[in-house]
């Protein structure tokens, strides 16, 4: 820490020392260590596919179509040498590398859960704040949201990518339209609560400007449960991004992804359910781990919001 | 009563108003020219035009939004472009299987679930509890259509027991019509058996710490008798809550097990009409899904008083 770091901290209050050992509890609880680890080996695997002994997943090979796990595959390489290739989870109908495009594919996931999840919690931090601060506002704000939240989510996916189009950013905005109403309820009941504290109270009646009275007296109370409603919508935006892969109306065809690999394989399933169940496999284990990775913060940062489901 | 129920009525219609404006502005905010994505891509320069008079497109956006409601209201919802039918026809005929599929699912879950959030509360912490709550989680994790994969492949390929895919009307025979029913609902129940045990089990739990409870326990009435009519009774409101709200996923989940079960309803219509940009179909089955909705949370709200006398309007 650098000596200018250190002369804020002693300046400011630190929020973390009134309650001593909440980020020690929360590392130490056994659902944090399962989901954060097998979140991290993901991690790892997505920033390291091309030396995971991957192939180019976008290859099309129509000789070596449709072959069933551990099918080996000789190669002659450019000079002249011959190298096997094995195709530990086969190959699909277009001769690509299944085991490739899972690999591959693990980064769209990771990539839509995270930027749907600070995305949506960013926007509907900033909309809960001023809805739950700001009578006039709180009115409109909250019809439009109901209103929102009146239609399931994924069909308000749904209706918007077949506007926008298929395409990795806007999955994220059709992801992020159904999130964020949740979010900004789930702020403005919290800005409900503390406004009438007597701490906010005494900021007014000093004469603090409202944004500032937001930002530092509102705002703080809103990061323990922000962090975990985050982290389920970056489980549940990890499922809508499969699902709508695999419906065809998401991230092109051509693109690895989980929902991808599993429309491909949805033809020849009965013969080799191997394109369904490696993606999604993996598919199920990161959401499990993102889940109980919010499981186990929710349980040790704010144990009221337990009960809140 | 009565006034409770006309005022809740009245506060729908708010938010189903909003729900139109958001189906309506969906198309309108469009980056591209709606009469040009209506003609799809092969479209000529006059059927765009053609299109643009007859959607009245020029005409001010309040206007156009008056008519389509208007039209809307009178279960008018234009002329699907792919299906060459009109869209509410349309939807008729796909309800049927969309209706059975809900109904059979909502049944499984609910008949499963509650025995199920109640028996881990009623062994808390003990590895009955662990088991169910695990369970829990997964089903929330593991995505509708890889349950459904999974479930064919074992039960319909690997044992043979059950047809692959496809759907016949309750019309030509029970047996055929269950048969293909089992897969679907099954799958579909999964997140919804999830949601459901979770939220009964922690409903009973804050009950099970009430003054009656042990009053009931101390004057010797059978543990299985404390559980449903003390412990269940009085946790039903956020387990009805719940199964409302769950219709969303539910709905959520119609589209994709429909897809993947290839059953014709409402579900896989939406899909098709997306692919086939069928925007009057696709306006229409989120408007229709969204009013299902609200009008299910409307009835279970009601319902309230019923479950619980101490709630009086």
């Amino acid at each position: 820490m650098s000596a200018l770091e250190e002369g804020f901290e002693s300046v400011l209050p630190a929020p973390a020392a009134r309650r001593p050992g909440t980020w020690s509890r929360v590392v130490r609880s056994p659902s944090v260590i399962f989901g954060a680890t097998i979140l991290l080996l993901m991690l790892a695997m997505a920033v390291a596919a091309p030396l995971l002994g991957t192939t180019d997943p976008i290859a099309i090979d129509p000789a070596w179509r449709n072959k069933h796990p551990g099918t080996e595959h000789p190669v002659t390489l450019s000079t002249g040498a011959t190298e096997t290739i094995v195709h530990w989870m086969g190959t699909d109908t277009l001769g690509r590398d299944v085991y490739s495009r899972v690999v591959y594919g693990s980064r769209v996931s990771l990539v839509v859960g995270a930027a749907v999840a600070v995305i949506s919690v960013a926007i509907g931090l900033f909309i809960g704040l001023l809805a739950g601060y700001i009578r006039w506002l709180d009115g409109i704000v909250m019809r439009v949201m109901d209103g929102l939240m009146a239609i399931p989510g994924i069909l308000l996916a749904i209706a918007v990518l077949s506007v926008w189009g298929a395409g990795l950013l806007t999955v994220i905005v059709a992801i992020v339209v159904p999130e964020v109403p949740r979010v900004v309820r789930l702020v403005r009941s919290v800005v409900l609560s503390v406004r009438e504290e007597p701490y906010v109270e005494a900021a007014v009646s000093v004469g603090t400007p409202t944004p500032l009275l937001l930002i530092r007296h509102v705002l703080p109370n809103t990061i323990a449960p922000l962090i975990v409603q985050g982290t389920y919508i970056a489980a549940s935006a990890i499922l809508i991004e499969a699902i709508l892969s695999f419906l065809g109306i998401g991230i092109p065809p051509e693109t690895p992804t989980w929902g991808n690999i599993m429309a491909e394989g949805r033809t020849l399933f009965r013969i080799f359910p191997h394109n369904i169940f490696f993606p999604g496999l993996f598919l199920a284990l990161t959401v499990l781990a993102v889940n109980m990775l919010g499981d186990g913060m929710r349980d040790t940062l704010d144990p009221r919001l337990g009960k809140r489901l | 009563m009565l006034v409770f129920i006309a005022r809740r009525l009245v506060a729908t219609i708010p938010v189903l108003g909003m729900v139109a404006v958001l189906v309506f502005l969906i198309l309108r905010l469009s980056p591209t020219d709606p009469a040009a994505i209506i003609a799809g891509d092969y479209a000529t320069t006059a059927q765009v035009e053609e299109i643009r008079e007859k959607l009245g497109l020029k005409r001010p956006i309040v206007e156009q939004f008056v008519v389509w409601t208007g039209r809307v209201l009178q279960g008018d919802f234009g002329e699907s472009f792919f299906f060459k039918k009109r869209v509410a026809e349309l939807i008729l005929q796909r309800v049927e299987p969309t209706l059975a599929l809900a109904v059979s699912t909502i049944l499984l879950s609910v008949l499963v679930a509650v025995p199920l959030g109640l028996l881990a509360a009623w062994r808390h912490e003990s590895w009955l509890d662990r088991v169910v709550m695990g369970f829990s989680v997964l089903g929330f994790s593991v995505p509708v259509f890889v349950i459904g994969y999974v479930l064919i492949y074992v039960f319909a390929i690997k044992l043979g027991m059950l047809p692959v895919q496809g759907y016949r009307s309750l019309w030509s025979g029970f047996g055929p019509f269950a048969e293909r029913l089992v897969l679907p609902s099954l799958t579909l129940s999964v997140i919804y058996i999830a949601l459901i045990a979770r939220i009964t089990r922690a409903s009973v739990l804050e009950v099970m710490g009430e003054d009656y409870i042990r009053t009931a326990h101390a004057k010797g009435v059978a543990e299985s008798v404390v559980m449903v009519r003390h412990a269940l009774r009085n946790a039903a409101v956020p387990i009805v809550t719940v199964v409302g709200i769950g219709i969303a996923l539910l709905i959520g989940g119609v589209v994709v097990t429909e897809s993947v079960f290839n059953i014709p309803g409402i579900g896989r219509l939406t899909v098709d009409a997306v692919l086939a940009r069928d925007y009057p179909t696709i306006q229409a089955v989120i408007l229709l899904f969204s009013v299902v909705y609200v009008l299910i949370n409307l009835l279970i709200d009601l319902s309230y008083a019923l479950l619980d006398p101490r709630i009086r309007y």
